[in-house]
């Protein structure tokens, strides 16, 4: 007997039972839609970081105060861990350091911090984000209207502000907010720029920002002090030189009191603790997959007795024993198989549905993952009700009621 | 199967029968016990039988005389516990399960008391079941199969499923089964035993019919009349042989159907 032959069969015998066959099934649709949803939104959020890692670019070092031990602690939106701060970079550092790195580097003096946006009744919390006219280079985004501040509003300390997506939409819905007035932290400012929206990360909502020169929010802040200093180098093979004229330049009024590294760091670190995760999601979904295939076995082994006769009559006419297993196993093969199916189709349905929330991605290996999962898992679980079934003796069978 | 082919030497030197033709089927101190509550049954104790090439043999007895036990030893459907069993001379009581498949696939064709239909299962679907496993395929299993319903009078009927046909219809569909590998040799359980009597004396004929055309039959009953269809008959009672006997006044199934007015 062949394989079409088998699975002729295999469908007319779930065909038979079809509520039967359907609730079966829903346990493998289940896992396997399980796997496929969380391995996707795993990858989509893994992939966005190393998105944004490919649009940073590796040619940025970040400096912070203080002296980070340990490898990277603060991550790239704060101002950096609060206990080993001893000094303060300030923009005079900044723009020494430029100075010293001449045209190889272009060097971005930030801070960032908390601030209230309000325009009319509106009122909505945002992060202050401020640089240099080059702070492109740093917050790089495209902009639905307006420009980015320039030179002269830098040294100026002009009250000029560029809103993030968040911020504009709440403060003004629909309109566009260029040449509008906000009051940040009850001052007045003018809004020269809007920002196309990101999408939030796990690095922060890159949204809900506003952004505005450096001094000029020093002036809001009452400060001196910077968060960070941005140094990107121009050639990016370079990087590391200029990572190394950076140290030099910092280690004689700050000695180990400050920090050069990578934002790629770290994501990177990010990134992986995000793999480990998606891993452990997929396992858990796993074990409901695994809980599907002895659904399979269940539901197998109580074909196997309800048809005891069948198998008899089959034997009787010269049904050899493999005849019988292959029978048995190639219907637990399609039940789980057809929940396999049906699940990555489910699976990938509810990632598309999600990716208004989440990033989700779905990825190849995850769906043949799955698929060959769920066609081991009939196989596995076929197995014994199959061996049961094929080793009736023919008249024991036959005389079964 | 070649190995299952007559053994020419064995078949040379086979000793004729009861009825002077050859011995297709042999049982030779076919014993067969059963443990119940720790209790050794004897379903047969020491059962020496042999069928002819040709012969129509009915086993009697009453329910509970081992008659069935022997007719499945004999079918190789079952095992005996001693004794061996031979067919054309070859000794198929130690094969494995999957070599008596073979034979009984090849061999034999069974019609069982209840019928033993597939449900839900078209007559024709039914039919084609041992050509599945003999390895038959396409159109030549869909023709064969077709042949041998319509050899019962079942052409008009492929599609149907067993619970559309009459009890009558539904055993000679079993015949059909039973025929379309070609066996030399059909093994008839009680097969009127679930019949009215008019669709019985319908499938006796086919019977004696396919006796005829050379098949040897063993027809198991309990119905003395039923048994009266057969060239000779063999009475076990307590699972020992107690009579065998040559039908004198043998039953013509076909002349009978005449009588009733009726006709196959």
């Amino acid at each position: 007997m062949n394989l079409v032959e088998s699975l002729r069969i295999a469908l007319k015998a779930l065909g038979a039972n079809k509520v039967r066959s359907a609730l079966t099934m829903l346990g493998v649709i289940i896992g396997v839609a399980a796997v496929i949803l969380l391995v996707a939104i795993g990858s989509g959020v893994q992939g966005e970081i190393t998105g944004q890692i490919e649009g940073l670019g590796a040619n940025r070092r970040f400096v912070f105060p203080g002296n980070v031990s340990g490898g990277p602690g603060g991550g790239g939106g704060g101002g950096g861990p609060g206990a080993t701060i001893r000094k303060q970079f300030s923009l005079e550092d900044a723009n020494l350091l430029q100075r010293r790195l001449g045209s190889e580097a272009i060097v971005v003096p930030v801070v960032q911090a908390a601030g209230t946006l309000k325009a009319g009744n509106r009122t909505v919390r945002s992060t202050i984000a401020a640089a240099n006219e080059n702070g492109d280079d740093v917050f790089n985004a495209d902009y639905l209207a307006g420009r980015h501040y320039n030179r002269t509003e830098y040294t100026t300390a002009a009250r000029v502000v560029m809103l993030g997506k968040t911020p504009a939409d709440e403060l003004f819905p629909g309109q566009n907010p260029v040449g509008r007035e906000v009051s940040i932290n009850g001052e007045r400012f003018t809004v020269i720029g809007q920002l196309a929206g990101r999408g939030g990360t796990l690095s922060g909502d890159q949204d809900n920002q506003v952004y505005m020169p450096t001094t000029t929010a020093q002036r809001l802040l009452s400060t001196r002090d910077l968060s960070s200093i941005i140094v990107k180098a121009v050639d990016p093979e370079r990087v590391d030189l200029i990572k190394a004229q950076t140290q030099q330049f910092f280690r004689p009024s700050f000695g180990d009191e400050f920090t050069v590294f990578t934002q790629e760091q770290t994501l990177g670190i990010l990134s992986s603790l995000l793999g480990t995760l998606t891993v452990m999601l997929a396992g858990i979904a796993g074990i409901s997959l695994l809980v599907g295939g002895i659904g399979i076995m269940n539901i197998m082994l109580v074909s196997v007795s309800e048809r005891t006769r069948e198998i008899g009559i089959r034997k009787a006419v010269g049904a050899r024993t493999h005849d019988i297993l292959s029978q048995f196993v190639i219907e637990a093969v399609v039940l789980s198989v057809a929940g396999g199916v049906v699940g990555i189709v489910l699976g990938w349905a509810g990632s598309a549905a999600l990716t208004q929330f989440v990033p989700t991605e779905v990825t190849w290996w995850a769906v043949t993952l799955a698929f060959f999962f769920s066609a081991a898992v009939g196989i596995f679980f076929g197995v014994y009700p199959a061996w049961k079934a094929s080793r009736l003796d023919p008249i024991e069978a036959l005389r079964y009621e | 199967m070649d190995s299952m082919q007559p053994n020419p030497a064995a078949g040379a030197d086979a000793p004729s029968g009861p009825c002077g033709t050859r011995v297709v089927l042999e049982g030779r101190g076919v014993t067969k016990s059963y443990i119940l509550d720790e209790i050794e049954v004897k379903a047969l104790c020491g059962v020496d039988i042999q069928v002819c090439e040709g012969e129509m043999l009915a086993i009697m007895g009453p329910s509970g005389s081992g008659k069935s036990t022997l007719m499945h030893i004999v079918g190789l459907l079952d095992r005996p516990t001693h004794g061996t069993v031979t067919i054309d001379g070859q000794d198929v009581s130690r094969m494995e399960p999957n070599e008596l498949a073979a034979v009984r696939n090849k061999r034999i064709g069974f019609v069982f008391q209840a019928f033993n239909l597939l449900s839900r299962t078209t007559a024709l679907a039914n039919v084609e079941l041992p050509l599945v496993y003999a390895g038959v395929a396409g159109a030549e299993r869909t023709r064969r199969a077709r042949e041998a319903l319509e050899r019962v009078g079942l052409g008009e009927r492929l599609g149907h499923m067993p619970n559309q046909l009459s009890g009558g219809q539904q055993q000679r569909v079993a015949i059909a089964r039973a025929l379309v590998t070609e066996p030399s040799i059909v093994l008839a359980d009680e097969p009127t035993g679930n019949l009215d009597s008019k669709s019985g004396i319908e499938v006796m004929a086919f019977l004696q019919e396919l006796n005829e055309t050379g098949i040897t039959i063993v027809l198991v009953t309990h119905d003395e009349r039923v048994a009266r269809h057969a060239t000779r008959a063999v009475e076990i009672r307590d699972g020992v042989i107690v009579a065998d006997r040559a039908i004198e006044d043998r039953i013509d199934a076909a002349a009978e159907l005449v009588a009733l007015g009726g006709g196959a």
